[in-house]
């Protein structure tokens, strides 16, 4: 079944590609210039390419196929008429250097999109420039961290919650920052003793997502936020889970300073097989100066971007933004308005509940309490009755035709299975899910080897990870 | 709403099953001063028709160029057939390949990625991609600062100008420090760069062919003092390039990290573009960013896994070598797909006549009256051009007459108010540039 590598298909002069005849005089390099080792690439035609990655795609499993939970990256549908607006060649043959005059359709679309999410967020600027959601932490930690510059104040701690997600933690040491973990309390949320004692003057932030990464709805939120402003701390926002909340309650009117979102969870923008992706960043008035270079404004003129902000962390990328990223979560926002998001986030949440409850008796669920847009089961009680773990489970998913939810995430829970199932599920697809897991933990008790060797269905079974990492091999040599 | 499958039947029946009445209660842990009574302010829904209608509008806005403008993002040619598989939604509505068993496709293709860098580059290794090309060069900044233990990183001012931005806010957030080193005659200072290489010094970066389409000649000795120092050297190509210039491996580079975008991906405003970033394979463990490796199965058949994930934020957090979680996964497909396109022929076809028409367009506009090649040296696919006038009027003047570029250098080097860059790819004919020579020598009669 394996499918050969490219470079190990075709033949000696092969080419899937045409050029125009050169219609200028040839010229040469220096020989001190030029490569040396002959370049070792395929050589192949454009059936066999063509043919190739057809055949690669077939070994992948998209969520056009099926049913994707896979809990904290918001796998929703992703809109067709999106990708034939991004694919215009009035947008994609735009230079990112073109004069700005006659790039206004693409300057509009970005001043238009973030108007949209600082109206959808309540805070009062965007930028869009980050690719992704752990590039807005970075971005939006940096204006933090230039915030306590300006005021001459030295804050070189930041608080993450035990069941942040890792970038949190990663991106808070990147901007230099010491990270230090606060609990959670039983019902899942901050454990406010805890922040109490470590929010001290010392501390530039803490970082929360809301709802966090167990799904739960951050209850003292208001709390939290009087605690950390108190003592001259900033509330950073990992917008990974707005999808819960989007048009029901805004992170700005919760008291954050500063958030992050991702267009490829939350607006619809496909996740790509691993990226591209985008995360603007959305701030409230007091860092606003601080937003990198350039900024998207309107003039006298019209659309411009903005170099000249003195105060700015410079520059997080080069040009401008992951902008067909942008233009899609644009498309998706018109396309939806506001009652539609409102829905979406409604229905999202709905059906998380809908199959928390029916889950709850066949699977432990740690935090039983209302969840919001997804919920986390944890598989310790087959682990402890017949050595099945959230692993085994998950794989045997693949089997009934879905995508496990995401596994081991987040680290406070024990064989944690988070589930995500977003609004694009119907009630039956939900249900077909559920007689899927009931049928699952029967096997469980019944048949855990069936488990322990699944999937049965796949081209390959699990692949050893031990020897990958022990033995490197990358690259074809 | 098109994009909902959930029926008001469908809700009722769930929230009975929940023993609720309406969806409102399903908020119920949010304060009630944060409960919104109704959704943001924001146009009406819009249908397919008017979507399309909208965006024909926006489309207006923008303006068609023949595109002679480079500095990062270059205008060549995309095989269709990159699209038509970008296109299978089994990859693009994929994430990450976490499971194996069903992300074989997108994995195998990031392992023909990684073989297609490292061969590009010749360096040992390669990553799965970063986010662009100054997001990757400030991750191998890092990288050096991490394997050398030095707190200082020295960079030609003939980098990219918003590389070498991006490298100060990133080394910046750590406390590390950034060099500028200054230029001769468009290329690096070599006593200067000399001089700043000592013990303290992480890394040095370089890029060539640079900001102003010079080829570097000078690494080799950089490279021996470097080496005196235990210094790393990290450079920064154009993969185009690599179809006929020296490569990174071959001008002894530790660590190798630039734009992709180049291979096959629109220029659209400025991305998603690609990073990627590839080292010696003694670094392997330090690199940041997500790695595919191949293994075998249980049952013995070969296949493909992320691998090394003990580097990465998920597993290590604070101490992770990166925060980077998504990155480029289909820019990278992308870029296989277009290098397995082309082949060895191909690419050094297309940098042929990059090079070819650049030469050609250089002599032709170096003899405008008043008009001089800026910079003496060997060039790929750019030039810089010293105009007898101010090039921003330059520039407007041959936007208004459909032509992008060249870019005015005075944006990025203050004292360069007279000074474009040009850029000709293979996409360009000869037609256009007697057309750019052309609109340019009417602007300087007018
Ligand atoms: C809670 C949370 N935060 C941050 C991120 C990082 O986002 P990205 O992968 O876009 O960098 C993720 C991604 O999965 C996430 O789930």
């Amino acid at each position: 079944m394996a499918e050969k590598l490219i470079f190990e298909k075709g033949s000696s002069g092969r080419s899937a590609f045409s050029l125009p005849e050169l219609d200028v005089p040839e010229t040469t390099l220096p020989e001190r210039l030029r490569r040396q080792e002959p370049l070792r690439l395929p050589e192949v035609s454009e059936p066999e390419v063509v043919r190739h990655y057809t055949n690669l795609s077939r070994l992948n499993y998209g969520l056009d196929q099926g049913f994707y939970p896979l809990g904290s990256c918001t796998m929703k549908y992703n809109p067709k008429i999106n990708e034939l607006l991004a694919a215009m060649p009035a947008f994609t043959g735009v230079h990112p250097y073109q004069q700005e005059k006659y790039a206004q359709g693409c300057l509009r679309l970005l001043y238009e999109l973030q108007d949209m999410l600082a109206g959808i967020t309540g805070m009062k600027a965007m930028t869009l420039q980050p690719a992704a959601g752990a590039h807005g932490e970075l971005t939006g930690m940096l204006m933090v961290k230039a915030y306590y510059e300006a005021l001459g104040q030295t804050r070189g701690r930041v608080i993450v919650p035990d069941s942040a997600h890792g970038t949190n933690p990663a991106t808070a040491a990147m901007c230099g920052f010491d990270v230090v973990e606060v609990a959670s309390n039983a019902r899942g949320g901050v454990d406010m003793v805890a922040l109490d004692k470590l929010m001290d003057d010392n501390t530039a932030a803490i970082m929360l997502t809301n709802p966090n990464t167990l799904g739960l709805f951050e209850e003292e939120i208001l709390d939290i936020a009087a605690l950390v402003h108190g003592r001259g701390g900033q509330l950073y926002y990992d917008g990974a889970n707005l999808n819960a909340i989007m048009g029901w309650a805004r992170p700005g009117d919760m008291g954050f300073d500063v958030i992050h979102l991702n267009l490829h969870k939350t607006f619809a923008t496909p996740h790509g097989g691993g990226g591209p992706g985008a995360g603007p960043v959305g701030v409230a008035e007091h860092l606003i100066p601080f937003l990198p270079v350039p900024v998207v404004v309107r003039g006298s003129e019209g659309y411009e971007l903005d170099y000249k902000r003195s105060q700015s962390i410079g520059r997080v990328r080069s040009f401008i933004c992951s902008f067909t990223v942008c233009l899609k979560a644009y498309a998706y926002i018109l396309s939806m308005s506001s009652d539609g998001l409102r829905q979406a986030a409604a229905d999202a949440v709905l059906n998380a509940n809908y199959l928390q409850e029916r889950l709850k008796e066949a699977y432990k669920l740690p935090y039983d309490r209302r969840c919001m847009h997804e919920f986390v089961l944890s598989a310790l009680r087959q682990k402890e009755e017949s050595g099945v773990r959230a692993i085994d489970i998950a794989k045997r998913l693949i089997d009934y035709g879905y995508h496990p939810p995401t596994m081991y995430f987040p680290l406070i829970v024990q064989e944690a299975l988070m589930i995500e199932p977003t609004e694009s599920e119907s009630l039956e697809g939900l249900n077909a899910f559920v007689e899927a897991l009931l049928k699952i933990a029967e096997e469980a008790e019944e048949n855990p080897d069936l488990l322990r060797a699944a999937p049965h269905v796949t081209p390959i079974s699990r692949p050893d990870e031990t020897q990958a990492a022990r033995q490197p091999n990358i690259c074809l040599d | 709403m098109r994009y909902l499958p959930v029926t008001p039947e469908d809700r009722a029946e769930m929230l009975s099953r929940l023993g609720l009445d309406e969806v409102e209660q399903l908020y119920a842990d949010i304060p009630g001063e944060l409960r919104l009574k109704q959704g943001p302010h924001l146009p009406p829904a819009q249908s397919e028709t008017e979507l399309e209608r909208h965006f024909a509008e926006l489309a207006d806005a923008n303006r068609k160029q023949i595109c002679f403008m480079g500095g990062g993002a270059y205008d060549h040619y995309i095989p269709a057939h990159i699209g038509a598989i970008l296109g299978r939604s089994e990859f693009y509505t994929a994430y990450t390949p976490y499971q194996p068993e069903i992300s074989q496709g997108m994995l195998q293709s990031i392992y023909e990625y990684q073989t297609a860098i490292c061969r590009l580059t010749g360096l040992e290794v390669s990553n799965a991609s970063m986010y662009d090309g100054a997001g990757a060069l400030a991750e191998a900044a890092l990288m050096a600062c991490d394997i050398t233990g030095r707190g200082r990183v020295a960079v030609s001012a003939g980098v990219h100008p918003e590389y070498r931005q991006t490298l100060a806010t990133y080394l910046h957030g750590q406390g590390l420090e950034l060099q500028v080193l200054p230029l001769q005659n468009g290329h690096i200072d070599l006593q200067r760069a000399l001089a700043a290489t000592d013990d303290e010094l992480a890394a040095l970066v370089v890029q060539t062919p640079n900001f102003f389409g010079l080829l570097e000649e000078d690494i080799p000795a950089l490279r021996e003092k470097l080496s005196e120092h235990k210094a790393l050297l990290i450079i920064s190509s154009d993969p185009i390039s690599l179809g006929i210039c020296r490569t990174p491996a071959e001008w002894g580079a530790d660590i190798a990290a630039g734009e992709g975008q180049p291979l096959g991906l629109s220029l659209s405003f400025g991305g998603p573009y690609l990073g990627w970033l590839a080292c010696r394979s003694k670094y392997l463990r330090r690199m940041p960013g997500r790695i595919v490796g191949a293994t075998v199965d249980h049952d013995g058949r070969s296949c493909y896994v992320l691998t090394l994930q003990a580097r990465e934020q998920h597993i290590r957090r604070q101490r992770a070598s990166s925060n980077i979680c998504s990155n480029e996964a289909l820019m990278a497909l992308a870029a296989t797909i277009y290098l397995a396109s082309l082949g060895p022929q191909g690419l050094s076809r297309v940098a042929g006549q990059c090079l070819d028409k650049a030469v050609y367009a250089c002599e032709k506009l170096s003899t405008l009256p008043g008009c001089s090649r800026t910079f003496s040296g060997p060039f790929f696919r750019e030039f810089a051009l010293t105009l007898p006038g101010d090039a921003e009027e330059a520039f407007s003047w041959m936007a208004e007459h459909g032509i992008a570029g060249g870019l005015p250098l005075g944006r990025f080097y203050p004292g360069m108010k007279r000074e474009m860059l040009f850029c000709v790819t293979e996409k360009r004919s000869r037609k256009e540039i007697d057309m750019l020579s052309e609109v340019l020598a009417q602007w300087l009669r007018s």
